[in-house]
């Protein structure tokens, strides 16, 4: 299936437009998901790998409803297990560009167990969670990356817990690209959303992603974020420092890696099944 | 010396003694010699240094169950054997051979008070540089039952070969010391010449299943470890490969369901395996794979539940959760392989079946039929292919659940232009864009059961043998108990019918009725404690006449003479 990505389209132009549906979305007005859509195309655009030949695989939540706004293949599956599905997908289609998106809740709570392995897996796939530190389609309660004091009428006063910190986990459990966007700049996201799915291997892309109606102080966001001081590092040590210490709102590429991608061997045949029953023969 | 048709020896002793491996090689020989078996292993809980019993029964022709007791015990030693009272079952005509320096007769044999005769296993091996108690043992057992000293010579240069020559040349002197301490016991019973059959095969019900589900198409393989599935992991992990396809080890079940359907999702007919609790995990994704129409086979070798329950141990007590465990109105196909053999059609239909419907289908084996192992009759060739319908790639747009007359949709995979679609999970239009509306729920709800309902399934979907007005209704790996105890209440003359489905979901409610036309009596055989397989037979189909269940849970299969006692007992 290889020769499938070389198709005419390659040597066209292509627009941001051709990979929109025309599914309308169901997020808020204002939602910074919208802008994660348009860089999702702005991205695809640039990469001009067509249409078909991408796979966009989400769960649940208000990010995971994206892969339909696309005019890729998508597939909307259930709570927590997109990188599960998107694993199987790859591994018997690797000539398939394969694009994960989640949000906190799905990716980092229910899907916590499955982001830790997908990074020890290191499959050539980009993973994009858009974090808004909320559920939102449950309307309102706490995710792993809420803030301790943030009061929700499921944890009065707030959980009391400090954040999952997704990226140095990433990190520790061996994604082979890390970086931080924010929602708000579209073409800024874009252009990393590129970097990362050229990059051999797990990529591991957080979109700082306001929730306008569950968490309106998150319009404050525009102003905290700031592009990372330094450039990407290839050493972890530094990149988990770097990602330990920073405020959080440090935007851009923050460790490239060099590990393998896994890609086992899939569709070469060295014997045809009828010669499988000789073993059991006497 | 009368000539048996079938000899069971049970082999016993503690982690290490090499119970298993003398078991496995009388099989083996056996099966060179032309008769055919089966074997089942029975250990502790323990991973080493447990006790282990090889469970083994010979005959003539080919055997689905294990029989009701066991003509030779053969204890390599005592330790622990007391935990196989309940499994090894001797009679007033039963033969003990044990060790007088192996610790003392458990207390089911010793309680029996059937012959013994010592034979002084441990003394005879210190003739013998490298030898050991097991090979004396399996001398004897051979020897007794009627097989000869060569067809031993290959089995163990091929076994040993990896030890070296002292290993093997010590394996044969001590097989040919069992031969000779045998000599002098006097045992009245032989093996009957085997019938002459096909070409033989060795086999799990758990390699079958693997080598059905490649025969039927599968060639992506998701899965944790779990027993008594693991087998079939292991022996697709490297076959896969070599036939072009891979399995991934999963970090959950909810990966391995996940991920199967993400390989279905691209075009590759995909597999997991699994026990109960596995398959409890992976509900939720059973659902998405209905509402989604994604191909897949679930493979669960049921086990004692619920929870951790008896991992190493059958029980049929997962049917439940197979045909109702799903959320929402979720219809899809349900199987249940009847022997060892059969373990391959099954597993090779359902795989035709997922792919030809774009439903999950779930494959119900236990913990007998995967980890027993059988000298069987070749099976036949079927044409069992798994291909799905795909979108040919028409100029008008595409609607990945456009409804059809047979409501099988055609299916586009990645990569074909014009036809992106996302497949989805929510209740979705024909194109596949998400609703809540009425009429888009119903419809969809309609068309994933009608394209079940309306597929003919062949005369695969039950086995159907006999006439008479009893009829025994049973599934799954008892089916071969319930074929010996109507031949058995045959030669009382009492003719029984035997009626059981491979398909469970859809329910064939017409055949079903056909095959109990003219049954005036019932009796439901299952392997569960609160009685499934009768409650599913009583919710999805008429039962004419009087109804009696012989159930109970497991770990021990029910066996062929107690179903023929409830039979008889019946006809009173």
């Amino acid at each position: 299936m290889e020769e499938m990505i070389l198709t005419v389209d390659t040597q066209l132009a292509c627009k941001p437009s051709d990979y929109r549906s025309d599914v309308k979305p169901v997020w808020c007005p204002g939602c910074g998901d919208y802008h994660v859509l348009m860089a999702f195309t702005r991205a695809f655009a640039q990469l001009a790998v067509p249409a078909e030949q991408i796979a966009v695989i989400s769960g649940i939540g208000c990010s995971s409803r994206i892969p339909a706004y696309t005019n890729c293949y998508g597939f909307h599956g259930v709570h927590g297990r997109s990188l599960a599905l998107a694993s199987g997908l790859k591994v018997t289609r690797p000539d398939l560009t394969v694009v994960v998106a989640s949000g906190d809740g799905d990716g980092y709570s229910i899907g916590g167990n499955h982001f830790l392995h997908a990074c020890r897996r290191n499959i050539d796939m980009t993973y994009v969670v858009m974090d808004n530190r909320v559920y939102g389609m449950t309307k309102g309660q706490p995710s792993p990356t809420t803030e301790p004091d943030f009061d929700t009428a499921i944890s009065p006063g707030g959980t009391g817990l400090s954040p999952f910190h997704p990226l140095v986990n990433a990190l520790a459990s061996g994604a082979n690209f890390i970086a931080r966007c924010f929602a708000g700049e579209p073409n800024e996201t874009a252009a990393i959303l590129v970097e990362a799915i050229r990059h051999p291997g797990f990529s591991f892309v957080e979109i700082l992603s306001p929730c306008v109606t569950y968490r309106p102080d998150q319009k404050a966001w525009k102003d905290l974020v700031h592009p990372a001081p330094v450039g990407a590092t290839n050493d972890p040590a530094k990149a988990a420092r770097r990602i330990m210490t920073d405020d959080g709102f440090n935007i851009g590429i923050l460790y490239r890696g060099e590990r393998r991608p896994y890609q086992p061997k899939f569709g070469r045949q060295s014997l045809d099944p009828s010669e499988l029953e000789q073993e059991f023969e006497i | 010396m009368t000539e048996a048709e079938h000899l069971s020896i049970a082999i016993v002793g503690s982690g290490g003694a090499g119970a298993l491996t003398s078991g496995n090689l009388l099989l083996e020989a056996a099966t060179a010699a032309g008769w055919y078996g089966l074997l089942t292993r029975t250990v502790g809980p323990q991973i080493r240094g447990g006790e282990a019993a090889a469970l083994i029964r010979l005959a003539n022709r080919p055997v689905e169950c294990l029989a009701d007791q066991f003509d030779l015990l053969i204890g390599v030693d005592w330790l622990n054997a007391d935990r196989f009272g309940a499994e090894i079952e001797v009679g007033p005509h039963s033969l003990v051979i044990s060790d007088p320096r192996s610790g003392e007769l458990p207390a089911f044999v010793k309680n029996s008070g059937i012959r013994v005769v010592e034979i002084p296993l441990k003394e005879i091996t210190k003739s013998i540089p490298e030898g050991r108690p097991n090979m004396i043992a399996l001398g004897i057992a051979a020897k007794l039952v009627g097989l000869n000293e060569e067809v031993f010579t290959a089995l163990i240069e091929k076994r040993f070969a990896e030890k070296g020559r002292v290993a093997s040349q010590a394996s044969r002197a001590a097989l040919q010391a069992g031969f000779a301490a045998a000599a002098d016991i006097q045992f009245d019973k032989r093996l009957a010449p085997p019938v002459a059959g096909k070409k033989r095969w060795l086999v799990s019900g758990n390699e079958a299943t693997g080598l059905g589900a490649i025969r039927g198409g599968v060639r992506f393989a998701a899965a944790y470890p779990i027993t008594p599935a693991s087998e079939i992991l292991e022996w697709l992990a490297p076959r896969l490969a070599k036939v072009g396809g891979v399995l991934l080890q999963a970090e959950d079940e909810l990966a391995s369901i996940n991920m199967i359907i993400g390989a279905s999702f691209g075009g590759t007919p995909a597999l997991t395996a699994t026990s109960g609790p596995g398959l409890s995990l992976m509900i939720e994704a059973l659902g998405l794979a209905t509402a989604a129409e994604i191909p897949i086979v679930v493979v669960d070798v049921m086990r004692g539940g619920p929870s951790t329950g008896i991992p190493t141990k059958s029980e049929q007590a997962d049917l439940n959760i197979a045909v109702y465990g799903f959320h929402g109105d979720a219809p899809h196909l349900v199987l249940a392989p009847q022997s060892i053999g059969d373990c391959l059609f099954t597993a090779q239909w359902a795989a035709y079946l997922a792919e030809a419907l774009q439903a999950p289908a779930i494959v119900l084996s236990d913990q007998f039929l995967g980890q027993t192992v059988a000298a069987i009759e070749r099976p036949a060739d079927v044409a069992f292919i798994g291909e799905r319908i795909r979108h040919a790639g028409a100029d008008a747009p595409y609607q990945r659940y456009a409804l059809a007359a047979n409501g099988i949709s055609p299916m586009a995979i990645p990569g074909m232009r014009g036809a992106q679609y996302t497949a989805e999970g929510l209740t979705h239009s024909e194109r596949g864009t998400p609703t809540s509306g009425a009429a888009a729920h119903r419809v969809q709800l309609d068309k994933r059961r009608d394209k079940l309902e309306q597929f003919t399934f062949g005369d695969h979907w039950a086995t159907i043998e006999g006439k008479g007005e009893i009829a025994v209704i049973t599934w799954g790996s008892l089916t071969g108990a319930v074929r010996e105890a109507i031949e058995l209440a045959g030669r009382d003359g009492i003719a029984v019918r035997l009626v059981a489905p491979r398909l469970l979901l859809p329910v064939q409610n017409v055949r079903f009725a056909a095959a109990l036309d003219g049954v005036k009596r019932i009796l439901v055989v299952e392997q569960s404690h609160s009685g499934q397989f009768y409650r599913y037979l009583r919710a999805h189909y008429d039962l004419p006449g009087e109804v009696r269940v012989l159930h109970r849970p497991g770990p021990f299969p029910i066996r062929p003479s107690e179903i023929h006692k409830a039979i008889a007992e019946w006809r009173k």
